[in-house]
């Protein structure tokens, strides 16, 4: 078995009295596409915050490719990921190009303006974009469309882990159709690592290898996709069929 | 019962809110040293710069320059009432010239960019703080303080002296303007007037001046946005502070800095 391309252990958060991660385990291997479910404010967008470096763990140990995420040189260490943001995220204040190419326009991955717009809008192209919305601005595109460009840019630089936080969160059944595949496509084309929030169990069902259920700060099941509906495991059985009775509290 | 619940709250609320103050001079404090620090460490981002310098340089010149100019018309009508009570209305070019240039051009021009800049800093920041973009930044490897920070203090602290040498200029006009029209001056006597009682030292401190108001400015900005709350309230809230924070240390600034010129 390969390593694992990222390893949590004993992973503790919290904020003031909140605790929100409460010792979160979880091995993802290289390759691998883990889609992490579980409720609205479980901490499911800490937990990959936490392993970025956007929060700081209060414990435990974060290893991307077996070294310790929180040492070693920060811009190499980020220039690994890709993010999708759950409301896109985009820099309105530039266009869909310049939005998808920003790592390629400053740092250490530079390079000419022609060049990084061309590659930008072969990304934008990727994802199902004419390249006539690249000089447009974020505001003046529609949400399923601000999602593209999202990913569009997550997938930039070709990075070798990739987040996505909540890909299909606000969009109609049709369009999470066509972002959960265009999910599946890219990862299995770039061969990279995917992490992915979700409580949208057809993007689960889509997108996963893997499956880790996140509930009250520690990751109540985790499993290959296959295994998810015969868990026997009650608060997934819940969460699957979406009942409001169940271990899990339906008012939190 | 209380009595004692009267005699608790009160060191109470004292206490609370001392250590609340302490807490927040602390932030600030580190929050100028690290913005500070980013300062001399590459990657300097120029294109934010100048889009920085021309934002709050710039755009803030008809705001600046109209303040300052009706500032100055309404200065030489007050001494001029005033100087007339043991008739001394010929001080009034000297005096418009040096209040302007020593304390109004500078303190005025810089509560009106107060208001301007620093609620639009703190409100960009903050929206992009609640939308994630801050996040998204880090991880495209770009560090908001360089990126955000950085750029526009360097823009506040370099355009507050020009906008407020500017505002110097304009204001005197208004005092001509309105002592050849309104108070019977010879056009060329005020002039040389002014230029006779000014000196070069009233200019530079009021510069300097200028200078520091355009740091806090730009600083409070950032601050407040980069520590913005969640949703609109809270981009309200950070717009509000801003504006508000920046124009008191602007104040309190300027006596400092009046003292340590006055001593000099």
């Amino acid at each position: 078995m390969t390593r694992a391309m990222i390893e949590l252990e004993g992973v503790e958060k919290a904020f003031g009295a909140n605790a929100v991660l409460r010792g979160v385990n979880l091995s993802v291997g290289r390759g691998e596409s883990m889609v992490i479910i579980g409720g609205s404010g479980t901490g499911k967008s800490v937990l990959i915050k936490c392993i970025l470096g956007l929060v700081k763990p209060d414990a435990g140990t974060i290893r991307v490719d077996g070294a310790d995420a929180t040492k070693g040189d920060r811009d190499a260490f980020l220039a690994r990921f890709g993010m999708l943001f759950q409301g896109g995220a985009l820099f309105d204040s530039m266009t869909v190009w310049q939005n998808v190419a920003f790592r390629l326009l400053r740092g250490a991955q530079k390079r000419p303006k022609d060049e990084a717009r061309e590659i930008a809008i072969e990304k934008l192209r990727r994802v199902g974009l004419k390249s006539a919305v690249a000089d447009l601005y974020p505001a003046e595109l529609s949400g399923g469309m601000q999602k593209r460009v999202g990913l569009a840019r997550a997938i930039a630089a070709d990075p070798e882990i990739i987040f996505f936080d909540e890909p299909t969160t606000g969009l109609d059944p049709i369009m999470s159709g066509v972002i959960n595949e265009l999910i599946r496509e890219i990862v299995g084309e770039m061969g990279a690592t995917a992490m992915t929030i979700t409580h949208d169990m057809s993007s689960v069902r889509a997108i996963a290898d893997h499956v880790a259920m996140l509930h009250d700060g520690v990751i109540q099941w985790t499993g290959p996709v296959e295994e998810m509906d015969a868990s026997g495991d009650p608060y997934l059985e819940q969460f699957i069929q979406g009942r409001a009775e169940g271990p899990i509290e339906a008012v939190r | 019962m209380t009595a004692t619940r009267i005699l608790t709250f009160i060191p109470h609320a004292v206490g609370h809110s001392t250590l609340g103050l302490m807490r927040l001079v602390g932030r600030v404090t580190l929050f100028t040293f690290s913005a500070l620090s980013h300062l001399l460490r590459p990657p300097f981002y120029f294109r934010e710069f100048s889009h920085a310098l021309l934002f709050i340089g710039y755009f803030s010149l008809p705001v600046v320059g109209l303040t300052a100019l009706f500032t100055g018309a309404a200065l030489a009508l007050q001494i001029y009432s005033g100087g007339a009570r043991f008739n001394a209305e010929t001080v009034v070019p000297s005096i418009v010239a040096i209040g302007m240039v020593r304390e109004l051009g500078p303190v005025i021009g810089g509560l009106m960019v107060a208001g301007r800049v620093a609620a639009s800093i703190a409100a960009e920041i903050g929206t992009m703080k609640v939308t994630e973009q801050i996040d998204a930044l880090v991880t495209l490897s770009t560090n908001p303080m360089k990126y955000l920070t950085v750029p526009r203090i360097l823009a506040a602290t370099i355009a507050m002296p020009i906008l407020a040498g500017i505002g110097d200029i304009l204001g005197i006009m208004g005092g001509y303007l309105v002592g050849i029209t309104r108070l019977g001056f010879n056009s060329a006597a005020y002039l040389e007037n002014t230029r006779d009682f000014l000196e070069a030292a009233d200019v530079i401190s009021g510069l300097w001046k200028a200078a520091a108001f355009g740091f806090i400015v730009a600083l409070m900005g950032c601050y407040h946005g980069m520590n913005s709350g969640r949703g609109a309230q809270g981009v309200g809230r950070a717009t509000t502070n801003a504006v508000v924070s920046a124009s008191i240390l602007i104040l309190a600034a300027n006596y400092v800095l009046t003292e340590v010129f006055f001593s000099a």
